[in-house]
C-alpha cells in the first residue's frame, strides 16, 4: 500500500468513527439538546416546581385571556394531543397570536406554567400578504400545524 | 487534477477569471439587494423585517459551503500533499469565518423584533456559533508553528474533526424542537417561499458564490507569491552565509 493510500484510508476510519461517536453522544443527551418539551411530554415527566424548563407548541385558538388590567396573559399552549395553561406577565413578541408557535420559559406549579420569557416561534412559510389573503380565501390555506408535523417540529396528531 | 496542482500554472489560469468574478458578484448583489430590499413584498407574518433574510440566508448557506470546501482542500492536502489545497484550505477560513458572523449577527437582528430575543441557545444557534469557532480555531492552528506545513497539517485535521458539525447545522431543526424554523428552500416538496421573495434570494446566493470564488482566488495568488517571496529571501540568507 502506498503512503497516501494508506493515509486515505486512515482519515476515512478516523471520520467514521468519529462519526459514530458523534451520533452516540447526541443520542444519549437528547433530553438536554431539545430547546423545548411539549406539553405531552411535560406531562409525563411532571418536573419539580423548581425546575426551570421550557414548554413550545401552538397557542390554542380562542384560548388568549388578559388579567390584572392586561398585565397578565393566560393563554394554554398545545401540541393537539395535550394542553398547558400558561400565565405571563410582561410583553409579548409581534409574532405572538391565536394558531402560531410559541415557546415559553419558566416553572410548572400546580399544573399551570408560569412564564416569565414568551418566544414567538417563526414557521418556514414566506409569502406576501394578499397570497396569504388569497390562500385563505380559497381555502388552501395550509396552517401552521400542519407544517409542524410535515417537518417534525411537532409530533403527528394521530400518530399516537 | 495535478495539472491544475502546479502553482504557476494556477497563477496563469486564475488571473483571467479573477474580473469576472467580480463582476458576477457585483451584478448579483446589486440585482438582490435592489429586489429584496424595494421590488419583494413584506411577508405576510413578519412584515418588513424579511428583508433580514436577503442577507441572513445566503450568508449561513455559505457559512457552511465555505467549510465544505475548507475540509475537503485541507483532506486533500493532507492525503494528496498537494500544496495548493493547502493553500486553498487556509486561504478559505476567513471568508467562512465573515461569512458565519454576518449570519449570527443579522440572525441576531431578526430573532430580536421576531422571536423576541436576540440570542437563545437552541441547537442551530449553538451549532453555528461552534462552527464560527471551529473557523477562529483553524486560522489559530494555522498560524501557530514557524513551518507553514506542519501548520496546515495540525489545522486540517482540526477541519476535518469538525465536518462532524456540519449535518448537525443542517439538521438541527429537523432532529430536535428548536427555536429555530426549518428549512424553507431546500426541503421536500418545493420551496415553502413565495417567487417573488425567491428570486432576489437566489440572486443574493449566486453573488455571494462568486464573492467566494473571487476573494479565495486573490487569497491563493497572494499566498503563492508570498510563498516565492520567502523563498528567494531564504536563498539570499543561505548565499549571503555561504
Amino acid at each position: 500500500m502506498k503512503r497516501k493510500h494508506k493515509r486515505l484510508t486512515f482519515v476515512a476510519v478516523a471520520m467514521l468513527l468519529l462519526a459514530g461517536a458523534t451520533a452516540l453522544v447526541l443520542t444519549a443527551f437528547e433530553e438536554n439538546i431539545v430547546f423545548f418539551y411539549s406539553p405531552t411530554d411535560l406531562l409525563a415527566k411532571q418536573p419539580a416546581a423548581d425546575r426551570r424548563l421550557r414548554v413550545g407548541g401552538l397557542v390554542e385558538e380562542g384560548s388568549i385571556a388578559k388579567a390584572d388590567g392586561g398585565a397578565v396573559v393566560t393563554f394554554r399552549v398545545t401540541d393537539l394531543d395535550n394542553t398547558v395553561p400558561v400565565t405571563f406577565r410582561g410583553i409579548l413578541p409581534d409574532l405572538f397570536r391565536e394558531g402560531q408557535g410559541v415557546v415559553a420559559e419558566g416553572r410548572l406549579v400546580d399544573g399551570t406554567f408560569r412564564a416569565d420569557e414568551v418566544l414567538a416561534k417563526h414557521d418556514e412559510n414566506y409569502m406576501p400578504p394578499e397570497v396569504a389573503e388569497a390562500l385563505k380565501a380559497s381555502g388552501k390555506w395550509q396552517h401552521m400545524k400542519d407544517a409542524m408535523e410535515d417537518s417534525g417540529q411537532m409530533p403527528e396528531a394521530d400518530a399516537r | 487534477m495535478h495539472r491544475f496542482a502546479n502553482p504557476n500554472r494556477f497563477l496563469r489560469l486564475s488571473r483571467p477569471v479573477i474580473p469576472w468574478a467580480a463582476a458576477v458578484t457585483v451584478a448579483c448583489v446589486a440585482i438582490g439587494l435592489y429586489l429584496g430590499l424595494f421590488r419583494a413584498p413584506p411577508d405576510y407574518q413578519q412584515g418588513e423585517s424579511v428583508r433580514i433574510m436577503y442577507v441572513h440566508v445566503p450568508s449561513a448557506w455559505m457559512a457552511l459551503f465555505c467549510y465544505v470546501s475548507m475540509a475537503l482542500a485541507a483532506a486533500v492536502g493532507l492525503i494528496w500533499k498537494h500544496p495548493l489545497a493547502d493553500l486553498a484550505a487556509k486561504a478559505t477560513a476567513p471568508v467562512g469565518a465573515c461569512f458565519t458572523f454576518l449570519a449570527l449577527v443579522t440572525g441576531s437582528l431578526w430573532g430580536k423584533p421576531m422571536w423576541g430575543t436576540w440570542w437563545a441557545w437552541d441547537a442551530r444557534m449553538t451549532s453555528v456559533l461552534v462552527l464560527f469557532f471551529l473557523y477562529l480555531g483553524y486560522m489559530a492552528l494555522n498560524n501557530a508553528f514557524d513551518d507553514p506545513q506542519r501548520g496546515a497539517r495540525a489545522s486540517a485535521i482540526l477541519a476535518l474533526v469538525g465536518v462532524v458539525n456540519v449535518p448537525i447545522i443542517k439538521f438541527s431543526v429537523d432532529w430536535w424542537y428548536s427555536l429555530h424554523q426549518p428549512a424553507s428552500v431546500i426541503k421536500a416538496g418545493g420551496p415553502s417561499i413565495h417567487p417573488s421573495m425567491l428570486w432576489p434570494l437566489l440572486f443574493m446566493a449566486v453573488g455571494f458564490t462568486s464573492y467566494y470564488l473571487w476573494v479565495v482566488l486573490i487569497r491563493v495568488r497572494g499566498e503563492i507569491i508570498a510563498g516565492k517571496i520567502r523563498a528567494i529571501r531564504l536563498r539570499q540568507v543561505h548565499g549571503a552565509a555561504a
